[in-house]
């Protein structure tokens, strides 16, 4: 499936890590070490609280940069041009510190500060819904087998035959309006979770038949028990490289579907819709859809340097 | 491989139905009543109630679906007597805004995605398995690192922007390219061709770069193979070794991924000719997201799937033709 191709990059990268057959996880603690060692890794963790930072303290920022994402300026735009904004850089400044939007004159940086809101909301939201279905899903196929197995399987094949932005659009588009973040958090997991419930359903089928697994069913372990003391742990670095390497591939879905105008609706801010708002002022204007564009860029790329950092330390065997 | 064969072709039909359900399901069950929105703004209970009765969305709902299904294999016929109009098979229904036929308004636009398409896809294998050869056969090299550092933009910069960076760059800041404008080949090869190139490199980019890193580790992981060391301990030089062993069984996998990606090109489409202004059919779908034109909604969803579940099975096809050790055994 090629719906943006952020999403196939993780999906396509991400074959089976070989962890679940090989050596125990590395513990905690070598991890976080490991990791803190690694320019790249600390920069894009750091990127990324500073964008989770943004959105959680939202309103405490707008309070300090003096205008608020709805707010109209008019007097930092020029009339007689059309409502270009006047000064240099789209209008940034001491005043409003991005700039302003042409024609309005809402103040970028306070929409940018709330955009990250609705970004990382609904990205955030996504992969938990996604992660909780891929393991769940996987975990039943993997563990029960037979026709539990089989069903799961051919949904999961339905799901991934599908040209998923297409769907997504046009179930998005044939809905009523309603409250659009969750709709799209809905839609996007619907499609998102056969790819991690692929990997997960064969590490559990591999699992469920080591000697541990055996051992603990004959000193009378019941199915849950097995399951969630005995499996889920093993699949814990898969679930977090997968998960890490998701997220990018959500935040580029919703930034894209709200381009295309299904996604969150005006006037509520999202960096995918402020780029689309400024498509027609690309030229006179260029720092309108270079700030949003920037930040929604290097938000996507902390999330995949990170995922690939991750899957390197938590899985050595599957990285080449 | 008869057995093979039809198993795979009866799941293939199985898929389409249930895609068909599902877009059917999409469009009639859950989205607001359609004969209010055909309607438009000089709206009388009795016109709702006529179109209704036309278009058959007063009967019940198994009716309807059967009715849509055969209107896509036979064609159908809306309406009674005199208002009668036949919809010819595939018959996907009519466009709300101009009451078009979709099937006619997709197949005028087709040309232009095909074009974008095939561009796009000829520029993206090429600059993929280039700069993932370049990446593993100069491992660890500063080749090997500038090549993936671009392949790691490319996977994270989001097409629209991009498209609006390079349009920015290229044409209004350097002047190297004209507008985008609408330049067919018969008229004039030069302008078609530096029309269509903006396009085919923000289509291609982010592909190149899944198919570099993607190249980059199966040829390494190819060349570490035992076949590839006795190659190689028998003395072949070391690019017949990479010709010859290596390459192979490296590419495949990027096969099966390119068929898959190929037809899903549509959801790609959309956004690159919204942005460039081709008039193709992902750029006819997005305006009919904007007019809330569902039909022609509906009917490039059911093509786009159509193209991604046919494009399945020939991948599939191939590759027991592409790679020896997969071939299905007839017994």
């Amino acid at each position: 499936m090629a719906a943006l191709p952020t999403q196939p990059a993780a999906a396509q990268e991400s074959a089976p890590p070989s962890g679940a057959g090989g050596a125990p996880p590395p513990p905690r603690r070598g991890v976080l070490r490991a990791l803190g060692r690694d320019p790249g890794a600390v920069l894009s963790a750091a990127y990324i609280l500073l964008v989770v930072a943004m959105a959680v303290f939202a309103p405490l920022i707008v309070r300090m940069s003096g205008w608020g994402p709805y707010e109209f300026d008019q007097t930092a735009v020029n009339p007689d041009l059309g409502g270009v904004p006047f000064g240099g850089w789209g209008g940034a400044g001491g005043e409003h510190w991005f700039g302003v939007e042409p024609g309005s004159g809402r103040d970028i940086f306070a929409r940018i500060v709330y955009g990250a809101r609705v970004s990382m909301l609904i990205a955030l939201a996504a992969t938990a819904l996604t992660t909780l279905l891929g393991v769940v899903f996987g975990l039943l196929a993997g563990f029960f087998g037979g026709k539990v197995d089989w069903v799961i399987s051919r949904v999961m094949d339905f799901l991934m035959a599908f040209p998923a932005l297409i769907f997504m659009i046009a179930i998005l588009s044939a809905l009523p309006a309603g409250n659009r973040a969750v709709l799209l958090v809905v839609v996007i997991s619907l499609f998102g979770w056969p790819y991690l419930a692929r990997i997960v359903r064969g590490q559990t089928m591999s699992l469920a038949r080591r000697e541990f697994v055996e051992a603990a069913r004959a000193s009378g372990a019941g199915r849950a028990t097995i399951v969630f003391r005995e499996i889920l742990p093993n699949l814990r670095s898969t679930i977090i490289v997968m998960t890490t390497l998701a997220v990018p591939g959500y935040i580029g879905t919703e930034a894209g579907l709200s381009f295309l105008g299904v996604g969150v609706v005006p006037p509520t801010p999202s960096w995918g819709q402020m780029i689309a708002s400024s498509v027609s002022w690309y030229s006179v204007v260029p720092t309108y859809f270079a700030i949003p564009g920037a930040f929604l860029f290097l938000l996507v790329l902390s999330f995949t340097v990170l995922g690939d950092r991750l899957r390197a330390v938590l899985d050595p065997q599957g990285v080449r | 491989m008869a057995r093979f064969l039809i198993a795979r072709l009866s799941g293939v039909v199985l898929i389409l139905l249930l895609v068909c359900l599902f877009t059917f399901g999409v469009f009639f069950v859950l989205s607001p009543d359609p004969a209010v929105q055909i309607c438009g703004k000089n709206c009388t209970p009795e016109l709702i109630e006529r179109i209704r009765t036309n278009l058959g969305l007063d009967e019940p709902l198994l009716a309807q679906f059967f009715s849509f299904l055969g209107g896509l294999f036979a064609g159908r016929t809306y309406g009674v007597g005199e208002s009668a109009t036949h919809c010819a098979a595939p018959c996907l229904g009519y466009s709300f805004q101009s009451s078009q036929p979709v099937w006619d308004m997709i197949m005028d636009r087709l040309p232009v995605t095909a074009t974008l398409a095939v561009g796009a896809a000829v520029l993206w294998l090429l600059a993929g398995v280039a700069g993932g050869l370049l990446g593993a056969l100069r491992e660890g090299t500063w080749w090997d690192r500038g090549a993936m550092v671009v392949a790691l933009s490319g996977i994270s910069v989001p097409n629209y922007v991009f498209a609006l960076v390079l349009q920015y760059v290229l044409v209004v800041e350097l002047e190297w390219l004209p507008f985008p404008g609408t330049v067919t080949f018969a008229e004039d090869p030069g302008g078609w061709f530096q029309n269509y190139l903006m396009p085919w490199i923000v289509l291609a980019f982010a592909y190149a770069s899944v198919y570099a890193r993607l190249t980059r580790a199966n040829v390494i992981d190819t060349l570490s193979e035992n076949y590839v060391r006795t190659a190689r301990a028998k003395g072949l030089p070391r690019h017949q070794v990479i010709r010859r062993h290596a390459l192979r069984p490296a590419l495949t996998p990027i096969a099966t991924v390119f068929g898959m990606d190929f037809a899903g090109l549509l959801g790609g489409a959309l956004i690159t000719e919204t942005v460039f202004g081709l008039n193709g059919v992902g750029k006819m779908t997005a305006d009919s997201i904007s007019r809330n034109d569902q039909p022609v909604i509906m009917g490039v969803t059911l093509l786009a799937a159509f193209f991604v579940v046919v494009g399945n099975v020939v991948i599939d096809l191939l590759y027991t033709a592409l790679d020896p050790r997969v071939r299905v055994n007839s017994a």
